[in-house]
């Protein structure tokens, strides 16, 4: 029986792990040490490592961003949290001038060994400013490296390398990933950074995702393979610096793109996916490539209005379906068809964050 | 203070005014193809903080720092090298100007985006308390800083966490063209934004170098004691215009009155009067000392004219730490 963890719990221990064994390392964040722990995430390590390595911190965003990285400067690598990605937005100036710079701007001189957590957010009315994904955005920055896992396997195996890569990485978790389940082994093990995944082998089509859209992507597959269709489901993990050449070698097999990303579909993470296909295997698409993404619009609050913004297996499903022509009469969901409300990752969630 | 000790701080401030007319000179010529930003009227402030730290204390700033690079032992070959944008450069060529570093004496790095090397600079004093090595760390800022919320973040921590930091705000009373009267309330002396935050305060003559001496010291013994941060305001006025070698006076944002008042207390001048006037400084050592920072600052400007530019392969190289 292998041993199963959920994803926060992975992100746990992979913290504590590095925290043992590395005095270096710390992690500050709004309510780092508080009753919850950033969903589970770092309960009980200040209890463990004491509350000069695991800090509370003043609403400060850039301003603490720019003392994690004097204290990189000097040999600390401190890991940031921030329980929503939206709130590093007061922070991109400290993460884009200076953090990804720093080490070229100097001639290589210094490292910037700096972890920052980012958690999107999802359902139950997050609304506007609690639901963006930005992941594009610092995907597109060069000095930074941009990692998303869709497992706790590599939840666990992403954050262990990421803390020990000495350079900005940011680490962006899914809030409905934190409670699902998966293999996780006890030790301590790296996924390393820049390398994707075949979540799913096929050889039909082939879906590239990021983060939670893995999961509904591996659910669009099983839709498929009851119309016959064998779609070959891709994590990509990193998004910087990209595994180009997984991503390129399924394509060629398979002659079929669709990327389901979590953010925005204009300017999103999935058009550079699409953009490095049709510049380097245009001659292998047998079909026009999809991207599927959040509606273009800030992601309303009411649970009415925010099922319309999100892609789900079903969507991925038919739009595999209209790009390799297969009715929709074939994709049918095996199984019960979920009841569960659109705006809850699963019947435990209760609200509010 | 001894005699040396001034006739040294005279040795330095003249060197950081001479190399910056240097600059100035050879500006025209077109090989520093990178924003200057000189400090001409400012050197007393660099040198007497300076004047009470080791190579170990940590410092940054901003763009206008290459009195404080200088004045903390910074190596002035690899600045001109920097700003002639050659391999042999402080950042190789990849920072110019306004991202000068020398690690051997702790200057970790300056940046032009207004304030962001204040946070930076509370982060290293914050690190090498972790690390249980409390070095002081300065960094220096223009009164313009203390508007951006990056400033008031980091004096907010710096003060809750009592470390060991010295603020140094070099007030030249204007920002680009703009004076402080559209961009601060009447009335508000600067440095009591920072007593706001809780933390000591004072305000000086910063081209009086025996008042900035008097000031620093006391900031980084505190510091070095344990005992939190300082923050200094300066009063000083930048003599040329904000980027570049020229004058600017004649724009009319300020007054060419207004600068002959100030003209008239160049810091340099006033430390030569009194050497001269106390009988400390003679014609004779004055002279040597101009002669011996002349070829010192002529074998700089060599080094950098003769040392190659950096290869293409180094365009992609340390975008990553291995």
């Amino acid at each position: 029986m292998t041993r199963e963890l959920k994803f926060f719990q992975a992100v746990h221990e992979a913290t504590d792990l590095c925290m043992a064994k590395d005095p270096t390392v710390y992690i500050m964040g709004l309510g780092v040490p508080d009753p919850k722990g950033i969903f589970g995430t770092t309960l009980g390590l200040q209890q463990k490592y004491g509350n000069a390595r695991v800090l509370d911190m003043p609403t400060s965003e850039n301003g603490m961003t720019g003392v994690a990285i004097g204290s990189a400067l000097v040999g600390m690598r401190p890991i940031l949290v921030h329980q929503r990605i939206d709130f590093t937005l007061l922070a991109l100036e400290q993460v884009v001038n200076q953090a990804a710079k720093w080490h070229y701007m100097f001639g290589g001189q210094m490292k910037v060994p700096l972890v920052i957590r980012m958690i999107i957010g999802r359902g139950w009315g997050q609304g506007p400013q609690h639901s963006q994904s930005l992941q594009a955005w610092f995907a597109h920055i060069p000095g930074l490296k941009v990692v998303m896992p869709a497992t706790p396997y590599d939840a666990k195996g992403l954050l262990i390398a990421s803390i020990e890569d000495d350079n900005p990485v940011i680490f962006i978790e899914h809030r409905w990933l934190h409670n699902t389940f998966g293999y996780v082994p006890e030790e301590i093990y790296r996924t390393p950074l820049g390398q994707a995944r075949i979540a799913r082998p096929g050889k039909d089509l082939t879906i590239a995702a990021t983060s939670y859209m893995v999961l509904e992507a591996l659910r669009a597959a099983e839709i498929l393979a009851g119309a016959g269709v064998e779609a070959e489901v891709i994590d990509i993990r990193t998004l910087r610096p990209l595994d180009t050449h997984l991503i390129l070698e399924s394509v060629r097999k398979t002659g079929h793109l669709m990327v389901a990303d979590t953010g925005w579909k204009t300017c999103g993470f999935s058009a550079e996916v699409v953009a490095l296909v049709a510049e380097e295997a245009l001659d292998a698409l047998k079909s026009r490539p999809r991207r599927l993404g959040l509606s273009d619009c800030p992601t309303p609050t009411s649970p009415a209005l925010s099922r319309f913004c999100y892609p789900r297996a079903s969507d991925l499903a038919f739009a595999a379906g209209d790009l390799l022509k297969i009715p929709n009469e074939k994709l049918k969901r095996p199984g019960e068809v979920s009841s569960l409300p659109p705006d809850v990752p699963d019947p435990t969630f209760t609200g509010p964050f | 203070m001894q005699a040396e000790t001034l006739k040294r701080f005279y040795y330095e401030m003249l060197r950081i005014r001479k190399v910056e007319e240097k600059i100035a000179e050879l500006y025209p010529k077109q090989e520093m193809r990178c924003p200057v930003h000189l400090c001409i009227g400012q050197e007393a402030i660099a040198v007497g903080v300076c004047a009470h730290l080791s190579r170990d204390d940590y410092m940054l700033g901003g763009h206008r720092s290459h009195g404080h690079y200088l004045a903390k032992g910074g190596n002035l070959k690899a600045m001109m090298g920097e700003l002639y944008g050659k391999v042999t450069g402080c950042s190789q060529g990849k920072g110019g100007s306004m991202h000068l570093v020398d690690l051997s004496v702790g200057f970790l790095g300056t940046a032009p985006i207004v304030a962001s090397t204040i946070p930076i600079a509370v982060g290293a004093a914050f690190g090498s308390v972790m690390r249980g090595d409390p070095r002081v760390t300065v960094v220096f800022f223009g009164e313009g800083a203390t508007e951006e919320g990056a400033f008031h973040e980091s004096l907010n921590f710096a003060a809750l966490k009592k470390l060991p930091v010295v603020f140094v705000c070099e007030n030249n009373l204007y920002s680009v063209y703009s004076p402080l009267s559209v961009r601060q309330p009447e009335g508000r002396e600067v440095f009591w934004l920072a007593q706001g935050h809780g933390i000591e305060s004072y305000q000086g003559d910063g081209n009086d170098i025996f008042e900035v001496y008097r000031l620093a010291g006391r900031a980084v013994r505190k510091a070095r004691q344990g005992q939190g941060p300082t923050f200094l305001e300066f009063k000083t006025y930048r003599w040329r215009e904000h980027c570049g070698p020229n004058y600017d006076n004649d724009l009319g944002y300020r007054t060419d009155r207004e600068f002959q008042e100030w003209k008239r207390r160049c810091p340099v001048e006033r430390l030569r009067s009194y050497l001269r006037r106390e009988g400390l400084l003679g014609d004779l050592e004055m002279n040597r000392m101009s002669r011996e920072l002349e070829t010192e600052i002529e074998d700089a400007v060599a080094f950098a004219k003769e040392s190659p530019f950096p290869e293409e392969t180094l365009l992609m190289a340390h975008i990553y730490a291995p």
